[in-house]
């Protein structure tokens, strides 16, 4: 089942977030070296980091997405596009947008101690491991807590929520208008199919 | 900028906007409380009159909707922390014999707890304006279904309620609701084959929550958070008339906790509020509205004790935060072995109130519901467990989709051992001691819960389902409707206020709020809060 734009801009929407204005603001910033193309997962993220000590964009979406092809179900495709257009709205340059960088970076600083290499150069079984290693399976989510918790809140929930308030991903339950979706009011009366 | 210009501001962010929370010269009218009762009575009167409102809460800047949707979604947000609720401004204590969860039940701030609700906007039924006559237990309001019926078409005119004349067991209305019902679920069809077999009647639910575009707001949009954020508006809440009482010329204070109202033997002559900045003003009117709703207006009459109040102002009677209820829940759910199709919208469109006027003084009255939202949310499962991937998946399918469940409110009898009180040893960040809770169900309401879950375990059994829970009397919880705690009575030695909802021992205050209520029926009690504020603003316009 292919993830699609209109699932990356249902999930946007389903958390208040709307990309576009914020996408074009930040790339002007970032100038011609910010690794506007990431979405297509080429950047590993080994060592990208900007003056803060934390990974850049391209960073954050390499290695987001190589969590989310562990997250994900293996029925879905379109992955890398829909979480790169997710994350073009929700890093906004918000608080929230700032807590994903400071987990993801987190995240990638265990993956190089303990596996030698930052998420996105990891296999999936190692990037599996390393969320468990984490904690982050059993952790409850929590933005101010302990580095399993935000991984929890901010990598793994985020990547979640985005996948599941989306057409395609409640219809992958049976379910094509799930929480978060404005849907419509039709679905609702409908029997199953 | 302006005055007016600088407290429209607060919309905004306080840091980079200077918002005027002064006091209004020359005000006619002061309302405590920007909840459906208060806006709507500030709305009626800001045309012709100088309308002051003033609000604990916040104004909420409607762009945050879907953020605050994602809060409703996350684990780690609690019901509370949707709408900011909670801290010392919402401190209290529980001292009854079931807890009960105030800071889960209600939302301070601009649009009040309607911000949060689920919008179902039934009427009273004749017989629960004289349940002391027909039912033989309770107390008869001083009005009857005749005065409130011209207001109740009117609330559902304002409040934009969609609706079909389809219910046998409702009482007579003189006109169609505003919009079209909203159409019945797949599931309802599953629950109207059994129904039909049990000779159990199912029939529409009026909601305030737009079925087609309705006052410049937009339709349903399913987003399926109704309770406790819609993102879209198109379920009623209270900014809708603060917003339009500010346009036709009413000023709204925000962040300005009334800390008590300033009196003499037979008048208000001022509310005092504080400030964010640490201040403390007064606001002075010829007349006073009380709509801080059936916690916190008792509360505010307490606070406001003197040398000639002093058990509580407009507290002749002594009634003041006595006989608190709420509507008890009975539910049954459980599975069956077919798809449901639930949760696909936040509200109900089909309900039972064939058994409602079977009341006596046994048995209470009740009505039944069909819910659309039986069962999990997928999303919100997926956010919790220990697994991601194609487990996770499996988890969710396994765990969504055969889900039926049907729930119903209860009638609670005022009692005196139910009440509001404060607490001495707690005071909130203003130094005033916080509201006391006591909360006591008696037997009545019990039983009744018995006989709801016996009608609902019979539908659900007739499905074919497999019941996995029962909120019965050991279960029960509240449904988050405070009434009673400044009743409503022709005896100024039995109530708090009069018929018009005027106190008997202040000639220039209102209450608006269902605390007003007598008894509370078991009907959801907005719509009757709002036919209510709209007769006392004809009665403050009357009396000016």
């Amino acid at each position: 089942m292919e993830l699609t734009r209109r699932d990356a801009a249902a999930a946007l929407a389903a958390v208040g977030a709307t990309g576009g204005v914020a996408l074009a603001a930040r790339r002007t910033s970032d100038g011609p070296e910010s690794g506007g193309d990431a979405a297509d997962g080429e950047e590993g993220g080994d060592g990208d980091e900007d003056g803060d000590g934390l990974p850049d964009e391209a960073a954050v979406r390499a290695s987001m997405t190589a969590v989310a092809t562990v997250l994900y179900p293996s029925e879905v495709d379109g992955v890398e596009a829909f979480v790169g257009r997710f994350l073009d709205g929700r890093l906004d340059g918000s608080a929230h947008a700032e807590g994903v960088r400071t987990a993801v970076g987190e995240l990638d600083a265990t993956a190089r101690s303990w596996h030698g290499a930052p998420v996105a150069d990891l296999t999936e079984s190692d990037r599996d491991r390393l969320l468990r290693e984490v904690g982050a399976d059993t952790a409850e989510e929590d933005p101010d807590g302990t580095l399993a918790e935000r991984v929890r809140y901010y990598v793994v929930n985020e990547l979640l929520l985005a996948l599941y308030a989306s057409p395609t991903g409640g219809e992958l339950v049976g379910l094509e208008n799930p929480q978060g979706h404005a849907g419509g009011t039709e679905s609702y009366r409908r029997g199953p199919r | 900028m302006s005055a007016g210009d600088a407290r429209s501001g607060s919309t905004g962010s306080e840091a980079v906007r200077d918002v005027d929370r002064s006091p209004v010269a020359n005000a006619d009218v002061c309302v405590v409380g920007a909840g459906p009762a208060g806006a709507l009575v500030a709305d009626r009167l800001a045309a012709d009159r100088e309308v002051v409102v003033l609000d604990a809460g916040p104004r909420f800047d409607p762009a945050d909707r879907l953020a605050r949707q994602e809060r409703a979604i996350r684990p780690s947000d609690a019901r509370p922390d949707v709408w900011d609720v909670g801290g010392e401004r919402d401190a209290h204590t529980n001292s009854g014999e079931r807890v009960y969860p105030l800071n889960h039940a209600r939302v301070k701030g601009i649009g009040g707890s309607t911000l949060h609700w689920q919008g179902m906007v039934m009427r009273l039924h004749e017989g629960d304006f004289d349940s002391e006559t027909e039912r033989g237990v309770g107390a008869d309001w001083p009005i009857d279904y005749a005065d409130l019926r011209p207001y109740y078409a009117a609330a559902e005119r304002e409040l934009g309620v969609a609706g079909a004349s389809d219910n046998p067991y409702a009482p007579p209305r003189e006109e169609p609701h505003p919009m079209p019902a909203f159409e019945p679920s797949y599931s309802d069809s599953l629950f109207a084959e059994a129904c039909e077999e049990l000779g159990i009647d199912m029939h529409s639910v009026p909601n305030a929550r737009n079925s087609e575009p309705y006052d410049g707001r937009s339709a349903c949009v399913g987003y399926g958070t109704c309770q406790p954020v819609c993102p879209a508006r198109a379920k009623y809440d209270a900014t809708v008339h603060a917003e339009r009482a500010e346009e036709r010329g009413a000023t709204v204070i925000d962040r300005a906790p009334v800390q008590r109202l300033e009196h003499d033997a037979d008048r208000v002559t001022a509310a005092v509020y504080a400030t964010p900045d640490g201040e403390e003003h007064r606001q002075a009117a010829d007349a006073f509205v009380v709509a801080c709703g059936g916690v916190e207006t008792p509360r505010l009459l307490l606070l406001s004790e003197s040398d000639e109040y002093p058990d509580g102002l407009a507290n002749s009677s002594g009634t003041v935060g006595k006989f608190f209820m709420d509507h008890l829940f009975a539910g049954v759910g459980g599975t069956l072995d077919e798809p449901t199709r639930q949760n696909h919208v936040g509200f109900y469109t089909s309900a039972c109130d064939q058994f409602y006027d079977e009341a006596d003084a046994e048995t209470a009255p009740f009505k039944l519901e069909f819910f659309n939202y039986a069962g999990p949310s997928p999303v919100e499962m997926a956010l919790t467990g220990d697994d991601w991937g194609d487990a996770l998946l499996e988890r969710l399918r396994d765990g969504y989709g055969r889900h039926v469940a049907m729930g119903g409110l209860v009638e609670q009898l005022p009692r005196s051992d139910s009440y509001v009180g404060l607490d001495p040893d707690r005071t909130d960040g203003h130094g005033n001691p916080v509201p006391e809770i006591h909360w006591s169900v008696g037997d009545r309401a019990l039983r009744t819960i018995e006989r709801a879950n016996e009608i609902q375990r019979s539908v659900l059994e007739e499905l074919g389902a497999e019941i996995e829970w029962v909120a019965g009397p050991d279960a029960t919880g509240p449904a988050y409707h405070h009434m009673g705690t400044t009743r409503m009575s022709d005896d100024p030695d039995a109530g708090v206020v009069d018929a018009d909802c005027r106190t008997h021992d202040l000639d220039n205050c209102w209450i608006a709020s269902s605390s007003v209520f007598p008894t509370s029926g078991a009907m959801n009690p907005t719509l009757t809060i709002a036919a209510l504020a709209l007769r006392v603003a004809d009665d403050v316009e009357r009396r000016l």
